[in-house]
């Protein structure tokens, strides 16, 4: 007796299924039928009727690197301030950092001693020029517009500088650390005042004990970028 | 007309001479202080498909955003500094957009903007590299430059000159170095080198005694780059060198180092 039934629900079950399948959308019930594929692909704007040409897009002029000088007054502990003068070559990273090389000359004056005791002179005269590279690393801060009258805006901002490299001083190359800060002042978007400060860090052993000495360093630069 | 003026006004050499400055300044500031003037057929121009383009003063997040581009005008790329791009619109208004806006402009043909994204395939495939380290050298200060070729993604020579700041003595270094990458599409790529070159060492002018001397090095190393941004990667490694000298015994000097490069 119960097998019989279990026979009639199977009948039952085999004969609804395809109903319900047939039937199944008029509930909203299932996956609605995808629509036909459309002849354009999503994202494109023109029907292409024509035969396409190749067009060659002009390259985007890139204008990473700021290459320039500058001019300034170095202070040489024990030796005196005298004119700096240098070169400077940057490459920007990021809208925030960049690197940059510098390379510079200046020449030391007499220490206090060598004045003083009238004759003495601690090192020779080709030994007093002082040369020195640097690399390092920048990171730019507080961009933003300089107004000057009403009808002239630029752009500027600071920069915050840190690196290493080597002075040649007193007859001697020296491994130097020197940080600064700088300022840059955009007369275009392709020209660009600056006006830095810098501490060179270096030992020197000259005056008898070893000691580091602070080298400051203020100039005003011009560079093009490129 | 002022050529003119110029010419027939009599004047001192002196004049003459400040007027020549002064012609020159002004030619050099007109070259410097004027944009360059070029066909506009030259730039690339896009369509703008966003509801608009922000531009801005200056090529950073933080220089103020002074005119927008409504949604179908077009604009001329004039340059592009880091990951921001000079436009200017048909107005003639020239201002600066970020990348993230740009990549959503269109050609006018429709088709979506290339432009041409470095990626991390680029620092595995790149065939130039030129790089900056700094770091220790047997107690000594070492500061380095190095240009790379790579023969395939795995195996690249090196040219390395490195200049020695210690304090009894300075020194420079050359060598050429063969650097081997098991792994060169890891964004930590590491690697394995081994070179040979020469080096030269001066003792501290206030040091009496010591000469000069060059002596042949060998060296063999291991250590990482890694994958940064755009074309900048960073370098660290550890080099052993064998100084072979005219003494009995052999120096043996070892190096640590870490600094940036890129590729190209």
């Amino acid at each position: 007796m119960e097998s019989r039934f279990r026979v009639l629900f199977l009948i039952v079950a085999i004969i609804s299924l395809p109903g319900c399948a047939a039937t199944k959308n008029l509930f909203g019930f299932g996956q609605e039928e995808a629509p036909p594929p459309s002849a354009e692909p999503p994202g494109q704007v023109v029907d292409p009727q024509v035969e396409r040409r190749e067009i060659k897009e002009p390259a985007i002029d890139r204008e990473d690197f700021e290459v320039g000088g500058y001019v300034g007054v170095m202070g040489i502990e024990d030796f005196g301030s005298n004119v700096v003068y240098g070169a400077r070559l940057a490459y920007h990273v990021t809208e925030g950092f960049f690197v940059e090389g510098t390379a510079g000359t200046s020449e030391g004056g007499l220490t206090s001693f060598e004045v003083l005791s009238g004759g003495a002179r601690l090192i020779t005269d080709s030994q007093r020029q002082l040369t020195y590279f640097n690399l390092n690393l920048g990171y730019n801060i507080l961009p933003g517009e300089a107004f000057i009258g009403e009808g002239r805006a630029y752009n500027q901002n600071l920069y915050l500088i840190a690196g290493l490299g080597s002075t040649r001083f007193a007859g001697d190359d020296r491994f130097t650390v020197n940080f600064g800060v700088g300022y840059r002042f955009l007369l275009t978007d392709s020209v660009a005042l600056h006006l830095d400060f810098r501490d060179h860090l270096f030992d020197i052993d000259l005056l008898g004990e070893e000691k580091t000495a602070h080298n400051l360093e203020g100039h005003l630069g011009f560079t093009v970028f490129f | 007309m002022s050529e003119h003026s110029i010419t027939t006004i009599p004047s001192t050499p002196q004049l003459t001479k400040s007027a020549w400055l002064i012609c020159l300044v002004a030619v050099v500031l007109q070259i410097f202080l004027t944009a360059p003037v070029e066909a506009a057929d030259d730039y690339r121009t896009v369509i703008v498909a966003d509801p608009y383009l922000e531009m801005h003063t200056g090529p950073g997040r933080g220089y103020p955003k002074f005119h927008v581009v409504d949604r179908g005008d077009s604009v001329d790329i004039l340059m592009q500094r880091t990951e921001w791009y000079l436009v200017r619109t048909d107005a003639g208004k020239e201002g600066w957009v970020d990348r993230e806006q740009m990549e959503l402009t269109l050609q006018p043909d429709g088709q979506e903007v290339d432009f041409g994204d470095i990626g991390l395939e680029d620092f595995t495939n790149s065939k130039w590299e030129l790089g900056v380290l700094a770091g220790d050298f047997g107690g000594a200060n070492i500061v380095s430059l190095y240009g790379g070729y790579s023969l395939n993604p795995n195996v690249s020579v090196e040219l390395w000159g490195s200049q020695i700041l210690g304090n009894f003595s300075n020194g420079w270094m050359g060598s050429v170095n063969i650097v081997h990458e098991a792994f060169p599409d890891w964004r930590v790529s590491p690697f394995f080198t081994l070179g040979a070159g020469a080096i030269y060492t001066e003792p501290k002018s206030t040091i009496i005694q010591g000469e000069d001397r060059t002596d042949q090095i060998g060296h063999v190393g291991g250590g990482f780059r890694i994958y940064a941004t755009r074309r900048f990667l960073l370098r660290a490694e550890y080099k052993s060198y064998v100084v072979f000298t005219s003494r009995d015994e052999n120096e043996e000097v070892e190096e640590w180092k870490v600094g940036f490069a890129f590729f190209f």
